[in-house]
């Protein structure tokens, strides 16, 4: 398949009119040693043939479609309502390029504007950028942030936040000689059950403290006790970075509304299916004094001389292509559509739409949690879940896991991955998807789960 | 085209644009399930029925300009056609419907995908290990910096300085800056090409890397490219190079048989995934055998037995960039593309890509300064010096272009070259467009001696006109606020 | 055009001298080749400046610049209109326009620096 509209006749003519015999001497400047090498490449692929063998990669795939799925961990197989795809499809969103020439951008800047209204009215924050790589990525910009404005060394993280986008935080700090000061939260009891140590992150901070970050629910699933966390860094100085899933933020009191001062979080369960993680989108919002400290793409609203309402990208000298080596991040393109996405359904979600989406996933995770388990099974914490909650096994996660697939589900992240003292608990996250009906289904599979 | 409300403008309430399941139990509270204190009192998003958010929507999309409208010849973007198979592929629901952290036994077929694209990449560039893990360019090139950091840490060697080309992409220097490396800038040559005895004097022990762009930001191929790299290698320092102009090479050289040591792709420019307003794009980190150690982890593995497994057993990797695979879907779409090719397609593209922009070179540089009077690859940088002359800046020629019906080209880059004009038709325009390019870009040359108010004035067709930066900057309003 | 009572740098900015203390700016040529300024980023009351060192940035749209002290001293006044109205910087370049206001370290700093004439022999030397 060739996407090349100029033929053979319509390169002969330009030959001429470049004055070169052969498309070879345009080539000249490259040395003769290595031009034209062989590529060792499988020859091409008519269009039909192509989607025949990616669909026999696909086949090889259990796609969650067929499946009844527990999995979350930051990542969430959320229905999202069929006209976001088909609205993201059209050809003047999905084929043009960075706003650089407001005139012809109106579309994409409207819409980022309206996304950034969103984000903020989502966090409880004042101002917000047009998206970041990912959640993991916008909280190692977040710290950074935090590091930059302060001049302090010390990041103090909730051990109880994505290890994920921490082993992020700490790749982007390393060559700055910085890093990440985890602290361990929380403590396994005897009886498997996961408990919240009080005081414990408070107490970490001190007036070398540049930030605390901590996760809202949390890794595991459930609300911490924060007060005490604001009250010592506002104490200290420090800044609060609170990594937030926005899909929640329709029940829960937002990050602004307890203190935060950025928010940082993963937008893509709330613009298609997982994509097997990626791409996302991060969402980034600060309060209104870093505004000048965003990193990233920021879109503004203004006028042209016929007093006209418009939007233009602003604020550009923060970024890469103006300020350089004084830039304090380098990024470029975005997840421009990722965001878009976010922006179309949370336009039809609503405000009354996102409370229901978000009270469905609380009510199935509590409705899982309220039944009976089977026996060797435990809900394994007392504190407040939200969508998702750790399950204390009567043996290896891992292996209960594999019965569980046999039988036709997907179980829980295993904890064990990440933490090996929880080999025995699965994190098992709750959607509008996984109702009464799979609840029963997945109990009814872990009873005769062989461990 | 009337002016478009924001979407909070169009709420009304107790209206929804979504069809929700039915809450279970529903006679009873939230407050039975999370605590009262912890729950959301108001959420002031806007209340709107589908059919108003989908009208909202697809007006706004028809005041954008998109490689489907018309030719967008951003220089140094690629603006390819964005083929729609690579739409169908992405979406089918074996590749999309799969979550990251699914056992590796039920997603065989996206590492089988991984491994293969790694290999092909590998193969097209020159490279024996890639990483597709970075989610755009940028953070490729920051993984591939912090690999040679890395590295020299491991042999113990300090070296404080990375050497960038003045014509280089900003990222390249924030790039360096993140890895704690100090820009050191180095002027171009007489030819366009960089000055290979002023990066001969910078070059020393204390030198970690020179980031070259390869052709470089002018269009044209670094001929001394392969000096360059033994220069550096006998310095003890590493060549990066920027592969956003990875379009005029395809099949026709391989980065890493000129010594490159690491390399990242935009697989948003040169393997035709979609720009999508910004974004998301996907970065290829390329590195040779020495830096392979470092590439971020989880990795795919081929296991004896031809199944496939990702590892984490990696000691010495950088860490991780991206929060799983990388970005998965354009991976999918970066793959199709590929297959779809072959090589000899892949050849075509460099090919056709340089052919029309060589023609673009020979139909305007009667009307407009051309720099460096060579031959370029797959895009061509011309000055609107001359235009500026007669009070006609290339931010008005840019804005005329417009009402021709066109995207305005890169302007004001590389900043080494005055009023820069970057055009980059890549290989998916066909003469005719290329020729009605040429038209429009001639009239413009004209007017701009006899009628200058022409270019000043606009653009005149368009929803908006030029808008008041400055007010933008000065006095930021970066989200609605109801009125009070 | 650069008023003659005030010494400059080459980095375009201008000095005036009064007693032991100068008020800062940046010259016209400074303004005129950043465009419309938007953001003006000074030094807290108090900090102190040193003479060739960065101590503050001008913003325009498209464009940063450093601030390059031309003397040392201890900040003791920063005009907190340009917050507000940064356009200042363009429209009264020498006069409201300015920036910091200096106690000199080392008054004798001060006559290494250009004056008018040497200044716009610079000026029109960039300008050909």
């Amino acid at each position: 398949m060739s996407y090349v509209p100029n033929t053979e006749r319509d390169r002969r003519i330009m030959l001429e009119a470049i004055g070169v015999g052969e498309i070879d001497d345009l080539f000249a400047d490259i040395p003769a040693e290595v031009r034209d090498p062989k590529l060792d490449i499988p020859a091409a692929m008519s269009e039909l043939e192509v989607v025949r063998h990616l669909s026999d990669l696909a086949a090889k795939n259990a796609d969650l479609g067929r499946w009844t799925s527990f999995l979350g961990a930051g990542w969430y197989d959320h229905h999202v309502a069929a006209y976001v795809d088909q609205l993201l499809l059209r050809s003047e969103f999905y084929t043009a390029y960075t706003p650089y020439q407001a005139e012809v951008s109106q579309g994409t800047l409207q819409a980022i504007y309206e996304f950034q209204s969103f984000i903020c009215d989502l966090t409880g924050l004042d101002v917000a950028n047009a998206s970041m790589y990912d959640g993991g990525s916008a909280l190692a910009e977040a710290v950074a942030l935090a590091l930059n404005a302060s001049g302090r060394g010390r990041v103090v993280m909730a051990d109880t936040v994505d290890p994920v986008y921490r082993k992020i935080t700490e790749t982007y700090l390393e060559p700055l000689d910085g890093s990440v000061e985890v602290v361990r939260n929380w403590e396994l009891d005897s009886g498997g059950q996961l408990i919240e140590k009080q005081g414990a992150l408070a107490g970490a901070i001190d007036r070398e403290t540049a930030c605390v970050v901590f996760q809202r629910p949390n890794f595991f699933g459930w609300l911490e006790e924060t007060t005490e966390v604001v009250a010592a860094a506002t104490e200290a100085g420090a800044m609060v970075i609170v990594v937030a899933d926005p899909a929640m933020l329709g029940v829960l009191k937002p990050p602004g509304e307890i203190g935060a001062e950025v928010a940082v979080g993963e937008l893509r369960h709330l613009v298609g299916p997982p994509s097997f993680g990626g791409p996302g989108a991060g969402y980034f919002a600060t309060a209104a004094k870093h505004m000048r400290r965003l990193p990233g793409r920021i879109v503004g609203r203004t006028k042209d001389d016929q007093d006209r309402t418009g939007y233009v990208l602003t604020l550009q000298t923060r970024e890469q292509h103006i300020r350089r080596e004084r830039a304090s991040s380098n990024i470029c393109t975005n997840e421009a559509l990722v965001a878009l996405g976010a922006t179309l359904h949370l336009a039809g979600l609503g405000r009354n739409g996102l409370r229901q989406f978000g009270e469905l996933c609380v009510r199935h995770a509590h409705g899982a949690v309220e039944g009976n388990w089977p026996v060797g099974f435990a809900v394994a914490t007392e504190r407040p879940i939200v969508r998702e909650f750790p399950v204390k096994c009567p043996g290896p996660a891992a292996e209960v896991n594999r019965s569980l697939r046999e039988k036709g589900v997907i179980g829980g992240f295993e904890l064990g991955r990440v933490w090996p003292e929880l080999s025995e608990h699965l994190l098992l996250a709750f959607t509008e998807k996984t109702g009464p009906a799979e609840v029963a289904c997945l109990k009814a599979a872990l009873e005769g789960a062989a461990v | 085209m009337r002016s478009e409300p924001l979407i909070y403008e169009l709420s009304s309430p107790g209206r929804v644009g979504v069809d929700l399941p039915v809450l279970p139990e529903a006679d009873r509270p939230l407050s039975d399930f999370l605590p009262e204190a912890e729950i959301r009192e108001d959420l002031p998003l806007p209340e709107v029925s589908q059919v108003d958010v989908v009208r909202h929507y697809v007006r706004l999309s028809q005041k954008n300009f998109s490689i489907d409208t018309d030719m967008y010849p951003l220089g140094s973007c690629t603006m390819k056609y964005n083929p729609k198979v690579n739409e169908l592929t992405a979406r089918l629901p074996g590749l999309s419907v799969v979550h990251p952290m699914q056992a590796d036994e039920q997603v065989q077929g996206c590492l089988e995908l991984l491994h293969g694209l790694e290999r092909l990449i590998g193969e097209v560039a020159g490279f024996p290990a890639v990483s597709l893990q970075p989610a755009a360019g940028a953070q490729g090139e920051l993984t591939g910096m912090m690999a040679i950091r890395a590295h020299l840490l491991l042999k113990d060697e300090t070296r404080t300085k990375v050497l960038i080309p003045e014509s280089a992409h900003g990222t390249n220097p924030a790039t360096a800056s993140l890895c704690g490396y100090e820009s050191v800038a180095i002027p171009n040559g007489a030819y366009g090409e960089i000055d290979f005895e002023a990066l001969r004097a910078a070059m020393g022990e204390e030198v970690a890397a020179v980031m070259m762009t390869v052709p470089n930001t002018l269009g044209i191929f670094e001929s001394r490219i392969r000096e360059i790299c033994d220069l550096a290698h006998s310095a003890g320092a590493f060549v990066y190079c920027d592969g956003a102009n990875m379009n005029a090479m395809l099949g026709r050289v391989r980065p890493g048989d000129l010594g490159i040591d690491v390399m990242h792709l935009n697989l948003h420019k040169t393997f035709s995934t979609p720009h999508g307003g910004g974004g998301p794009g996907a970065g290829a980190l390329c590195v040779t055998e020495e830096l392979e150690p470092y590439l971020p982890a989880p990795r795919v593995v081929r296991n004896d037995d031809g199944s496939f497994s990702r590892s984490v057993d990696y000691p010495i990797s950088i860490g991780q960039v991206q929060g799983h695979m990388g970005n998965f879907g354009n991976l999918v779409r970066a793959y199709t593309y590929i297959r779809s090719l072959g090589a000899e397609g892949l050849r075509e593209i460099a090919d056709v890509a340089v052919l029309n922009a060589n023609y673009l070179r020979v139909n305007l540089q009667d009307v407009y300064d051309l720099p460096h009077d060579r031959i370029c690859m797959h895009e061509v940088v011309f000055s609107g010096r001359r235009q500026k002359a007669k009070g006609v800046r290339t931010l008005d020629i840019a804005k005329r272009l417009i009402d021709f019906g066109f995207h305005p080209p890169t302007v004001y880059f590389p900043l080494i070259v005055e009023e820069a004009l970057m055009i980059e038709p890549t290989e998916t325009e066909s003469r005719e467009t290329l020729d009605r390019f040429i038209e429009a870009m001639r009239t413009i040359a004209e007017e701009a001696e006899t009628d200058p108010e022409l270019a000043h004035a606009a653009p005149t067709t368009t929803p908006v006109g030029r808008l008041d930066e400055a007010t933008a900057a000065r006095k930021p309003d970066l989200r609605y606020r109801p009125p009070e | 055009m650069n008023p003659k009572e005030l010494k400059y740098t080459r980095e375009h900015e201008w000095i005036r001298v009064e007693g032991d203390e100068c008020t800062i700016g940046i010259t016209d040529y400074a303004q005129e080749e950043l465009g419309d300024v938007v953001f003006v980023e000074l030094p807290d009351v108090g900090a102190a400046i040193f003479s060739d060192k960065p101590f503050g940035a001008v913003e325009s749209v498209k464009a940063v610049s450093d601030l390059f002290a031309p003397v040392s001293g201890e900040v003791v006044a920063v005009n907190g209109d340009l917050d507000n109205a940064p356009e200042t910087v363009n429209t009264e370049t020498y006069g409201d326009g300015w920036m910091i206001r200096v106690k000199l370290s080392d008054p004798g700093e001060v006559d290494s620096l250009m004056d008018s004439a040497a200044y716009q022999k610079l000026v029109d030397e960039l300008r050909s």
